[in-house]
Formats: structure tokens, sequence, C-alpha cells
């Protein structure tokens, strides 16, 4: 046929982005070579010398790291459990719902806070919620306990860093979940009523079942993130006080190659994130592809 | 569905309402408390006795800013770049996924694109090399240094793919038998049959282009090149915490910025999103549904 001519304009079509992608993705990839160099900006990836693998070493050796990896994956493993499970909470609460404006007006509050930035949202928490003079803190107040220094606190600020996520982050979850629970047969719950069963049993038997299969599947996808603890939250949250249990991958390499110039380090840090990820995604794609036929293309 | 209803089961009724009303109230406090401190009494403010609602009501803090130049000079460049990358970003996305959603009987090399582009979707050469890469380039303090870099996303790419494929074959059939070329077939069958899909697609990119700031804050180092997000990252949440080990000098340096003309800040910036949000709202569930969960 004369679609022969068309292979041609589909290459056409391709060729402006693939452009783009070879410039801004691949060509950085061959700098991942500065991990395995003492790099000096002013010679160049050329002319900086070679030193095998003691950026590694380097790397294993310092406390630090050990400190960031396992920070890295208590903050990210807590954020994949909870917004598994608290979005899924509040889809089975919102679909007990019976009035449309209700229901439709918690949506738009809920969904809302998806699309602010973390820039916006971390200032707001830093300076009017969890500060001396913020809203928590005057809650404390009222009912007598002494006022905490939240955002200065070892101890408090991962279990922040994973409220103020899940916060973000519930409402926008629950769409997929709503969309599984409307797939659920309306028959199977008709049924049941006859049979008596309770509001609890319906759940659990019928609505429960009926959308683990979606539940498993987002499980499995979010197996990718395991080693993202979301830098634009942290790095705008964080400060020197609570390094310790709240420095990430992310906001070391940028700090320990961007502000203190160890570009070989930081290399090396990234690369190891990058692969492991790398792993963790085609992993998590492939138990989806073969147990949730998922498909992403 | 016609049931009795017992008073248990109306209690039950109650709490749910209650709870979700609680946890919906919870989602948009932060932002009214934001509002409620910009429009409030300085002194007041800095005390932290205000909470949801003004205290001693001014405008005071709106006037100061309509009088700073850096900070509407970091909105336009916001502006600037939410219109030309997204304009940027809309239409490379377009003309890639429709070749991708063709069939491997009718585009041979489609599967080899495809692989390519999911690889540079899922491994990165990570921070150092990019930054690197873009210093070279001559981009640090250039406004394309905003736009060039990410202006091919590979998911909005597989996204519009997968929504294309779902298009009726016979729409391009009844197309090709008219003699329509594949721009045609793109730009007359294509895109007019996927606008809501595009439609969602361009919110979430021009979203995205306003909340980001990371690029800003490394590959701008002049303060007139900031867009708004970095803006206000500097000046707010930056204010050198980082470097600070005593908590009582922390403590100090939070209250220093004034709270009231930073909430001004920070509640202007998110004016945008808001006015956006109502049609983001009716496009984004379409749009989550063509993406996950399908099959």
């Amino acid at each position: 046929m004369k679609q022969k001519g068309f292979q041609l304009q589909y290459h056409m079509m391709l060729i402006p982005g693939i452009c783009f992608l070879i410039v801004f993705s691949i060509l950085p990839m061959f700098g991942i070579v500065i991990a395995f160099q003492k790099f000096i900006p002013a010679r160049g990836i050329a002319g900086s010398p070679w030193v095998g693998l003691d950026n590694f070493i380097y790397m294993f050796q310092i406390p630090d790291s050990r400190q960031i990896f396992l920070n890295t994956i208590v903050i990210a493993v807590s954020k994949i459990a909870m917004n598994l499970v608290v979005p899924l909470l509040f889809a089975l609460l919102l679909n007990e719902v019976r009035l449309k404006w209700f229901k439709r007006t918690i949506q738009t509050m809920v969904y809302l806070p998806h699309f602010l930035s973390w820039v916006i949202l971390a200032s707001m928490f830093k300076v009017n919620i969890f500060s001396l003079e913020g809203v928590i803190n005057r809650g404390l107040e009222w009912i007598g306990v002494e006022p905490i220094l939240f955002m200065a606190s070892n101890f408090w600020f991962r279990p922040i860093i994973v409220a103020t996520d899940v916060w973000k982050e519930f409402g926008f979850g629950t769409i997929v979940y709503l969309a599984a629970i409307t797939s659920v047969s309306p028959v199977l719950y008709e049924s049941a009523v006859i049979d008596g069963a309770t509001r609890v049993q319906r759940i659990r038997y019928i609505t429960l079942p009926g959308i683990a299969a979606t539940i498993v599947l987002l499980g499995t996808l979010s197996l990718g993130n395991v080693l993202n603890a979301n830098f634009d939250q942290i790095f705008n949250m964080y400060n020197s006080l609570v390094l310790e249990t709240g420095d990430i991958i992310d906001t070391y390499v940028y700090r320990s190659g961007l502000m203190a110039a160890k570009y070989g380090l930081a290399t090396a840090v990234g690369l190891m994130k990058s692969v492991v990820s790398f792993i963790l995604i085609v992993m998590s794609y492939s138990l989806a592809a073969k147990f949730a036929n998922y498909r992403i293309f | 569905m016609v049931i009795s209803r017992k008073l248990s089961d109306r209690m039950a009724d109650a709490a749910i309402l209650l709870i979700l009303a609680l946890a919906a109230l919870v989602c948009i406090l932060p932002i009214l408390n934001t509002l409620a401190v910009s429009l409030s009494d300085k002194a007041k403010a800095e005390a932290g006795l205000v909470l949801f609602w003004p205290i001693d009501v001014t405008f005071a803090s709106y006037e100061k800013l309509l009088s700073d130049q850096l900070f509407f000079n970091s909105f336009w460049i916001s502006v600037k770049r939410v219109v030309v990358g997204g304009t940027l970003n809309m239409l490379l996305c377009i003309v890639m996924a429709y070749p991708l959603s063709k069939e491997r009987k009718a585009f041979r090399a489609r599967n080899l694109y495809m692989w390519f582009i999911l690889f540079t979707m899922l491994f990165s050469g990570g921070l150092i090399p990019w930054y690197i890469l873009i210093t070279r380039l001559g981009l640090i303090d250039s406004f394309w240094a905003l736009i060039l870099p990410g202006a091919v996303s590979v998911f909005n790419v597989i996204l519009l793919m997968n929504f294309f494929r779902g298009v009726p074959k016979e729409l391009e059939e009844a197309a090709l038998m008219d003699g329509a070329g594949p721009w045609y077939t793109l730009w007359k069958v294509y895109v007019p049959v996927s606008l809501p899909a595009i439609a969602t697609i361009t919110l979430f990119t021009a979203v995205g282009h306003w909340n980001s700031f990371f690029d800003g804050m490394i590959l701008m180092n002049k303060p007139q090149n900031y867009p708004l997000q970095t803006y206000i990252q500097q000046l707010i949440v930056n204010t050198n915490l980082q470097n600070i080990s005593d908590p009582e000098l922390l403590r100090k340096l939070q209250e220093i910025s004034s709270r009231t003309f930073n909430a001004a800040k920070i509640f202007v910036s998110m004016i945008p999103i808001l006015m956006v949000y109502p049609y983001l709202q009716r496009f984004f569930i379409t749009g989550i549904r063509l993406g996950a969960v399908k099959e």
C-alpha cells in the first residue's frame, strides 16, 4: 500500500523529541564516568584523573552514607505504606456517602493539596503550623502541654514528613480506589443486602475482594519508589538540626555535589541510587505484568 | 436500593460524614491559616494569635507586595515558563504519541523508539552530570534552561499514546481513504477526538511548570532570573537554616522574616492554581483513568 511513504513521516514526527532526549537524558549518562574520577571542572571529563573505585570505597567508609540510605528507605517505605492504606480507608468511607453534593464538596477539598508545590506547603508548615507560635503549639498550649520545637527535633522530623506527605496526597490517591470501587457489580451489594449483610460485612466480603487487584497493583508499582523519599519536600522542610533523621540520598547528593563540590562522590552516590531504582522499577513492572496483567504500553 | 434504616445505621452514617468533613477541613485549614495571617495585623500575627480568622483585618501586606518588583518579576517569569514550556511540551508530546500509537505493522521502528524513550524515563545519569551538561551548554541564567531540559515528558507521551490507541480505527481508515497523510490525520482526526485527554495533560504540565523550583534554584544565579517558586523558596524556606546548629538561633531566625508579608506572597503565588483548579478537577479524573489501572 501507499503506507510505505508514511514510515518516513512517522520518523520525522519522532525526531525532534528524540533529539531532546538524547541531549538532556542520554548525554548526562556519559557523565557517569565522573563517579570514577577525581573530577576537576576546569580540566573537564576528558582531562580529570581516574581514581577507579575510590569514590565508591569512600562512600562505604563514611558513616553518613549508611545513615542517608537508612533515612531514605525508612521515610520512603513509611510513605508508601501510608499512601496505600489511608486513601483506601478514605475511599471506603466516601463510598458510603449517598449525598451527592456532600461527596463532591469533600472531594474538591481533599484533592486540592496535591496541586500545591512543596515550596509553598513547606513555608506554611514551617512558619505557621509547626513553629513555636504555630497552630499545633497553640493547640498544645490550650490543653496545657509545653510547646515543642517540632522542626528541630529528630524525634518528630520523620513523622512530620510522612504525615504532611499523606496530608498532601491521600485525597488524590482515593481517585484510583473510587474508580475501582465503581467497577464492582452493584448486583453483589443488592443480593448481600437481601441476605442481611451488615455494612462492615459488605465492605469486608464484597468491596475489598472486588478491588484487591487494584490494591496489589498499586503496591507493586510503588516498589520503584523505595529510594524516592521526595527531594522537594525534604529539601524544603529540613535543616541542619535534623540531618541525622532527615538527610536523604537526594539531599546529600545536592549538598555534597553542588554545595561542597565533591563531584566524584556525589555522582557515585547518585549512580548507586539510579542503578538500584532502575532494577526496582523493572522488577515492579515485570511483577505487575505477570500477576496483574498490567502493561504500560 | 430501598432498605429500612436502623438507628445504629444512621448513627454510623453520621459518624462517617463527620470523619470525612473533618479530614476535608484539615486539608484546607493550612491554606485558610495562610490567608488569615496575610490579612492580619502584623504584631498579632507575629505573636501567633491568628488561627483561621484574620485579627484586625488589614491589606497592608498586599499593598507592600504591590511595590515588590522582584516578586512580580518572578511571577512574570513563571507565567512565561508555563506558556512557552507548556506549549513546547504539548507539541512534542502530541507528535511523539501519534507514531508510537501505531501497531508495529504500520510503523516498523515503533518498538525500538518505545524502548529508547522508556529507558530515558527509567534511568538517569543523576544530578551532577546533568548539571555539568547544562553548564557546558551555556544555559546557566538563561530562560531556556527552565524550558528545554524538560521539554519531553516521556510519562505524558505514554499517557497520550495509550489514549490515541483507544481511538476507533475506522476514523483513521476513513481519513486514509480520502488520501490524508499522517500529519493531516493527526491534526484533523486524532487531536480533535482526544481533546479531553490533551486538556488534562496540558493542565498537569502547566501546574508542573508553575510549581517547580529546583531548576530555577540551581540553574539561575541572579535573583532577577528566578521563577516564582524559587523566589519564595530562597526567601522563606531557605533563610540559611541549613547552617545553624543552635535551636535558639533557629527559632529567632524564623521570627525575623515578617509572617504577614510572607503569607501574602505565598497566597498570591497560589492564586493561579486556585483559579485553574475547578477546570483541573473536571478533567483530571478522566486523566487518571487514562494512565492508571487499565484493562
